[in-house]
């Protein structure tokens, strides 16, 4: 049998022509690189010039300048840990209890096709309505607190995993499942040797969605009931018109998002190598 | 049921159900397989072929009649018999060894000697150095002769093959249907083939089913006696016989193009 068309990793001496392409692949990355770190700059120094010659009035358009200055201010009277970590804290937690929860649903609706059958209308519908219009009912129920909070996270982030998920376990291959059967495998068996691995890419898809969604439910939360964190900083900072301070809750926002985003960037490259 | 008899259906009735109605897969089949023996099953696609490899590996139950393994009646999945698919269907993402080793995985026997065995079997089909790597990293022929150890890790007495060498080129075809007839000779298994390539059957395979159309029932049997020195089944079909089998066996399929 030949072997000739296999590729061994790391084993071909590199030629010139070979050399060239990976300069040229390189090169592109670069600038790629290059100019995505270019527009952020140029939009920056854009913003602050156009303040500071009055082009746009920085009492409305806030100034990067004094986005910096505030989060100072924020730093030296410890208010900005103080904010950060609680919705960080709002975050993470929604996040992870959304997606655990999520994911044990799936597994159940894919354990029981009958439930998944009656589930089925039911999750479409729910997924289809605005999650914000019951924000009302949460803080009557359970009062204005973290608590409301997190629950407002996990119901805007759980549909879409328990769907996103499910489909995924679906998805899985009926011949690798008939695989397993021909070794005599138990339902149990096929959950944990086929379909949870090969569903593991349609999970960190799901986790990467749910960044953005948790997200999304904390500021929420925040804007309707909270005391503290970046989406009352932003809501407070609007009403006693300081833009500074919305523009800054919005930065760090974007920051730590853009860091959990690549937590699970680098969770999916961890745990799939297989994919190359 | 006579003792060196490893498979046996009696009187195999079995249809399909759906919305539409019933559709019969297979009538009366009756056939027995001796230790050792390497059987092809050949017919017309939709024949009801893949059917009966199911029925043996206990995937499905006949609607009457019965069907034996080592003289007791199949009920579910069981070690004994070992199923190879079309595809390979490795897990990519596990390795060569971590795929070999599902079996025994799945049927609670992974201990020192079990895990011996395989490597070894990889050693002596050639894939030892490859037991680290992804199957991504294999080229088909490799892949499907990953399946075929993943099936004999489980040590089988009897091996399924449901057209495995279908989804591969031609060359790698032959080489790989050369080998998996060597392998299988020499690790003494009885071994039932089904494929709708009438020389592949002719020249592995010591008897050939014929089935017909849907829904199947056994048209003709044949012993295929094929002179030569050599035993591998590229070298066979040279044999001066094998073309008046691949004619009998042409006009006994019956194929029309539709």
């Amino acid at each position: 049998m030949s072997n000739k068309n296999t590729q061994y990793p790391g084993r071909k001496p590199a030629s010139p022509e070979h050399l060239a392409y990976l300069k040229i692949v390189k090169r592109r990355k670069t600038a790629i690189r290059t100019t995505q770190i270019s527009i952020l700059i140029v939009f920056l120094v854009l913003w602050e010039v156009a303040a500071d010659l009055k082009w746009i009035d920085p009492f409305i358009t806030s100034q990067p300048s004094r986005i910096f200055h505030t989060l100072q201010n924020l730093l030296r009277t410890g208010e900005l840990w103080k904010h950060v970590s609680i919705t960080l804290y709002e975050t993470i937690a929604g996040f992870l209890v959304g997606t655990i929860l999520g994911t044990l649903i799936a597994i159940i609706l894919w354990w029981s096709d009958f439930i998944a059958k009656v589930a089925d209308p039911y999750l479409v519908v729910l997924n289809s309505l605005p999650k914000v219009a019951l924000g009302p009912i949460i803080i009557v129920w359970i009062g204005a607190g973290t608590k409301a909070i997190l629950v407002m996270t996990l119901l805007i982030s759980i549909i879409v995993t328990i769907i996103g998920v499910l489909n995924g376990f679906l998805e899985v291959s009926k011949d690798k499942i008939k695989l397993l059967k021909t070794f005599g495998a138990t339902k149990r068996q096929i959950l944990t040797k086929v379909v949870l691995p090969a569903s593991i890419p349609t999970i960190i898809s799901a986790l990467k969605i749910n960044v953005g969604m948790s997200w999304v439910g904390v500021i929420v939360g925040e804007f309707l009931v909270s005391k503290a964190g970046l989406g009352y900083l932003a809501v407070y900072g609007g009403q006693v018109f300081q833009l500074d301070l919305v523009m800054t809750s919005v930065a760090i926002m974007l920051v730590a998002a853009a860091i959990m985003y690549q937590g699970v960037a680098w969770l999916e490259k961890r745990y799939l190598k297989w994919r190359q | 049921m006579k003792e060196k008899n490893i498979v046996a259906l009696n009187h195999v009735n079995l249809n399909y159900q759906s919305l539409e109605g019933e559709t019969p897969a297979l009538e009366d089949i009756s056939f027995s397989v001796a230790k050792g023996e390497f059987i092809g099953i050949i017919g017309p696609s939709g024949c009801g072929k893949t059917t009966i490899l199911s029925l043996i590996a206990g995937l499905m139950k006949p609607m009457s009649g019965t069907v034996l393994v080592e003289g007791k009646e199949v009920d579910g999945p069981s070690g004994k018999v070992g199923y190879m698919l079309q595809q390979d269907y490795l897990f990519e993402w596990r390795t060569i060894l971590q795929n070999v080793m599902l079996g025994l995985e799945i049927q609670g026997k992974v201990n020192k000697e079990s895990k011996q065995k395989v490597l070894h079997l990889l050693e002596t089909y050639g894939l030892a150095d490859f037991r680290n790597h992804y199957p991504q990293q294999l080229s088909g022929g490799m892949r499907q002769r990953v399946a075929l150890i993943r099936t004999l890790a489980i040590n089988p007495d009897v091996l399924l093959l449901d057209e495995p060498f279908s989804a591969l080129d031609y060359q790698t075809r032959l080489a790989l249907s050369d080998e998996v007839a060597g392998i299988i000779r020499k690790e003494g298994k009885t071994a039932l083939l089904v494929s709708h390539d009438i020389a592949e059957v002719i020249s592995m395979t010591s008897r050939v089913l014929v089935l017909s159309k849907r829904p199947g029932t056994i048209k003709s049997i044949y012993d295929i006696r094929l002179s030569g020195p050599n035993r591998n089944p590229v070298e066979l079909r040279k044999a001066p016989e094998f073309r008046e089998y691949f004619n009998l066996i042409w006009k006994e399929l019956d194929v029309h193009v539709q």
